[in-house]
């Protein structure tokens, strides 16, 4: 796929938009169906291998338009359904078409907290999008209205004309709420909780809120300025922020209530807790887990080789395991920081990929090799301790299970060595079990997820808990709706 | 990278809220050794929940600079305050050694890791090598306030290198000093007078040895024979200390475990102290280079003060 500039796919979204305009008459339902899907202007892929700048530069505001007005403002809306917060999806489109951006963010905020990052990280393909009449009309997900990409263009429009006011808050209450953890989970809670009037202090185990959107997520695709803006709205807001302080360690969960004055507390600790395969070689030099591999980069800047004091591994052949975002983000991490050769290698196929489709198109673009139907044996080393390869083996698709679906059984005898100086490992992220551990009584699944009932509350009075820590790894989206319900409990605690 | 700014909503953003943590100012320094520092700082929350073996995370430069790993060697909750000692071995130490009374440390996280299992168990041998005797001492003062008998071994390459003999003097039952060149003490190694300690009647109740790996190694080796339980507190890479990145991890028995969170304290005789050392190395290189920039820009500074 040849890349197209953002000049080009601007001209031409320009001259379409205006040809529409001038018309004066409403649009067709099949006139709007024959509007070109507006593409998503990007940064050369050569250009964009060397620099962590944003790789998907946002539409422009024709493009806004033009792709709004393909929505056929259904009646049913099934894109809605999709939408895990429910945003009003033809509402806000309708808006953005007509060039009313600011009427359009005001109706994405009713329902979330956080356009700018959903707009740009929501695996729309199988959320607000999958469902869409136009895509379906067309055929084609990948031809839906681009809900996302407009969401995400009202809301950086909005943030960088200066108009994203912090939201009013009640006055005070005299009433005091403790929020663990820094995520989209956490940040909804802050300002939910906020606007009633209560106090509101966040607690942060790093030196820098925002959680995994500022150490996993990488700045190439959810710059740090965007979740930084977000946590300055907070503390507008006189949300107090304190970062190193854990709790379990520094204070534990319990004493926050019973000693510290606390009236309630939110627990949105995230699934931090990297898994790792258990095979021979995984403890080698050269082997890391994508959490530590992407921390040493988004969080302390080790890509920064002059200035950080963060050493981070200087891979010449690299091997990621997984096909999930994670395994994008650090297998395009590691193109950036100069590998030669970045491997994927994933066991099922493309399909069952849960990546973001966009994501796995950029890091094909990018030179990322991908290894389908393939799953690592052992990692192999020299007598420094240094990995030297990867066995590996071959799958093929088995018969259909219960579910209906083909599950890999592996080759007999398809050995094959790889030959990488590093394994990056993102198969997946249970919960942390530092804080059921230090809280007596909290109650956790057998994977280590904390237990909720159907507004947000834990096994223990007055403690909530939302977002992975609840659900598993998951999505920013489904993380920020679990702290909308959890908000909304303590606020209806609060008041009585 | 070199995108323009949005307009943050209010300027000067990172800046947090620091109105309840202290400033983590530093309270005190003592140079110990040629290249060994003590500091107290302030840091009132972690010294009112911290118990001996535990250990903090800090951090010199919010935006550049590296998450290191040091003991909470000393602390008294009441005065709020914590000590470190530390020796200077790369760029994040030597920039703390630069720090003076007064000055404050960005971040400080803590306390981490599990405590030292501390109880009445009759007789224990306290061995530290080199700076690890800096973090034996809080168990050192446990264990004997707990009512055991303790015997400490401290061991150094040389004795201008011997820290907090006096202190150590103060608490053990027994206190024998080993250098490698005999200048202080016997001139042996500290698995010397384990072994012979290891061989009395009664057998010492359990053995906890602080200090480089390569000593912790050979220190679960002197004592593996006479079925000793040995404790060893390992020192490994770790960036955010709460269990989230697996980079502090290490074989013990066979098993992956993260040293931040599961440890630091591990049985001896289960760990896998060669693939420990291999990982320790990891970042050689880059380290050296940084270690050797860092002394470029001390003595440029250095300088420049002496012209100014
Ligand atoms: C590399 C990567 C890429 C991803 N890509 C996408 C994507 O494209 N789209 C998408 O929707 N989702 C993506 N996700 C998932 C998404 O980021 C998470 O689902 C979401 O961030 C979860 O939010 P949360 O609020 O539950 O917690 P988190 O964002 O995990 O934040 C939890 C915070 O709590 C802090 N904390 C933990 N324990 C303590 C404690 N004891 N005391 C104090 N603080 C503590 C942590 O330091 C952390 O800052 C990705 C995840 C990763 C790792
Ligand atoms: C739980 C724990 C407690 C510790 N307590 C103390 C303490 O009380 N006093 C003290 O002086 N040191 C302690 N250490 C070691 C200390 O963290 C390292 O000396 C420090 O990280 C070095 O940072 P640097 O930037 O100055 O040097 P770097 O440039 O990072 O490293 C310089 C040299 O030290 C080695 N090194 C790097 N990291 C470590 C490490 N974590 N442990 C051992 N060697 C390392 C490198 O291989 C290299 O040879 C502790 C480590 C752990 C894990
Ligand atoms: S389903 Fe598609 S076309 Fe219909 S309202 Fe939603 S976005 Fe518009
Ligand atoms: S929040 Fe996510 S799922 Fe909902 S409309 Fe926006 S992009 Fe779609
Ligand atoms: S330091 Fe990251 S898991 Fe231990």
């Amino acid at each position: 796929m040849s890349h197209v500039t953002r000049e080009t796919l601007a001209a031409a979204a320009k001259r379409d938009l205006e040809a529409i305009l001038q018309r004066g008459k409403p649009l067709t339902p099949k006139e709007r169906l024959a509007i070109v899907p507006q593409e998503m202007p990007t940064q050369d892929p050569q250009v964009r291998r060397r620099t962590m700048s944003e790789v998907a530069l946002g539409y422009t505001a024709e493009q806004s338009r033009l792709e709004s007005l393909r929505c056929l403002q259904c009646r049913n809306a099934p894109c809605v359904e999709g939408c895990p917060v429910r945003i009003d999806i033809p509402a806000f489109v309708k808006a953005a078409g007509e060039g009313d951006i600011q009427a359009a963010i005001g109706i994405i905020k009713r329902n979330s907290l956080l356009p700018s990052v959903c707009g740009r990280v929501c695996p729309q393909e199988t959320q607000c999008q999958e469902n869409c009449t136009v895509g379906k009309a067309l055929k084609d997900t990948a031809k839906a209205v681009a809900v996302g990409r407009i969401e995400r263009f009202v809301a950086d429009w909005e943030r960088e004309q200066g108009k994203a006011l912090p939201p009013s808050v009640k006055p005070e209450t005299g009433r005091k709420v403790a929020v663990i953890g820094t995520g989209p989970a956490s940040i909804t809670v802050a300002a939910d909780v906020r606007r009633e009037g209560h106090q509101v202090v966040m607690f942060e185990a790093f030196h820098k809120p925002g959680g995994v959107m500022v150490y996993g997520i990488p700045e190439f695709r959810l710059p740090k300025r965007i979740v930084e803006a977000e946590i300055s709205a907070l503390q507008a807001m006189g949300v107090e922020v304190r970062t190193n302080f854990v709790i379990g360690r520094t204070r534990k969960l319990r004493d926050l209530l019973d000693k510290d004055g606390f009236d309630a507390a939110f627990v949105g600790t995230g699934a931090g807790l990297p898994k790792f395969m258990g095979i021979e070689g995984e403890n080698l030099v050269g082997v890391f887990s994508a959490n530590e591999y992407l921390t040493r980069v988004n969080l302390m800047k080790a890509h920064d080789f002059e200035r950080a004091d963060t050493p981070i591994f200087r891979s010449r052949v690299v091997a990621v395991l997984g096909g999930g975002n994670v395994a994008m983000d650090a297998a395009r991490t590691a193109v950036r920081l100069g590998a030669e050769a970045v491997h994927i290698v994933y066991r099922r196929t493309e399909k069952e990929m849960p990546a973001r489709i966009e994501e796995v198109g950029h890091a094909k673009e990018e030179g990322v090799i991908f290894h389908l139907l393939e799953n690592a044996k052992r990692i192999v080393g020299d007598e420094q301790g240094l990995v030297t390869g990867m066995e590996c083996l071959r799958y093929e698709l088995g018969e259909p299970d219960a579910s209906g679906r083909r599950r890999p059984v592996e080759v007999k005898g398809s050995e094959f060595i790889m030959p990488v100086d590093t394994v990056i490992v993102a198969i997946g992220n249970d919960s942390n079990p530092l804080i059921p551990r230090t809280t007596g009584g909290l109650q956790v699944t057998k994977w280590g997820n904390i237990i909720v009932d159907d507004t947000g509350k834990t096994s223990i009075d007055r403690i909530y808990a939302g977002g992975d820590i609840v659900l598993g790894a998951a999505t920013v989206i489904l993380a920020m709706g679990e702290g909308r319900r959890a908000a909304a409990s303590i606020n209806a605690l609060l008041k009585g | 990278m070199n995108a323009p700014p949005f307009p943050a909503i209010i300027p000067g953003y990172y800046r947090y809220s620091y109105r309840l943590i202290l400033m983590n100012r530093i309270l005190s320094k003592t140079q110990l050794s040629d290249d060994v520092f003590m500091m107290k700082v302030e840091a009132p929350l972690i010294a009112r929940e911290r118990l001996p073996g535990q250990f903090i995370i800090l951090q010199i430069n919010n935006d550049f600079g590296e998450r290191i790993p040091l003991t909470i060697a000393d602390a008294d909750a009441e005065q709020g305050w914590i000590a470190i000692i530390f020796q200077t071995v790369g760029r994040t130490t030597h920039l703390l050694a630069e720090k003076n009374v007064g000055d404050t440390i960005e971040s400080v996280l803590g306390p981490l890791g599990h405590p030292t299992h501390i109880e009445r168990v009759g007789t224990v041998v306290c061995v530290g090598g080199g700076i690890g005797v800096a973090p034996l001492h809080p168990i050192v003062k446990g264990m004997k306030a707990a009512g055991n008998r303790v015997i400490v071994i401290m061991g150094a390459r040389t004795k201008s290198l011997l820290i907090m003999e006096e202190q150590m003097r103060a608490l053990a039952d027994e206190l024998i000093i080993c250098t490698d060149d005999g200048s202080c003490g016997r001139k042996a190694l500290v698995t010397e007078p384990l072994k012979e300690i290891c061989g009395r009647e009664p057998k010492p109740a359990c053995v906890v040895a602080i200090g480089p790996p390569i000593m912790m190694k050979f220190c679960a080796e002197a004592t593996r024979p006479f079925g000793v339980r040995t404790l060893v507190s390992l020192n490994t890479i770790m960036i955010d200390g709460t269990g989230m990145c697996g980079g502090c991890r290490v074989t013990v028995g066979g098993e992956t475990k993260f040293v931040c969170v599961d440890g630091p304290e591990f049985d001896g005789h289960k760990v896998d102290f060669d693939n420990m050392m291999k990982r320790l190395k990891a970042y050689r290189r880059q380290e050296e280079h940084a270690h050797e920039q860092c002394h470029l820009e001390q003595a440029a500074r250095q300088k420049g003060a002496a012209v100014a």
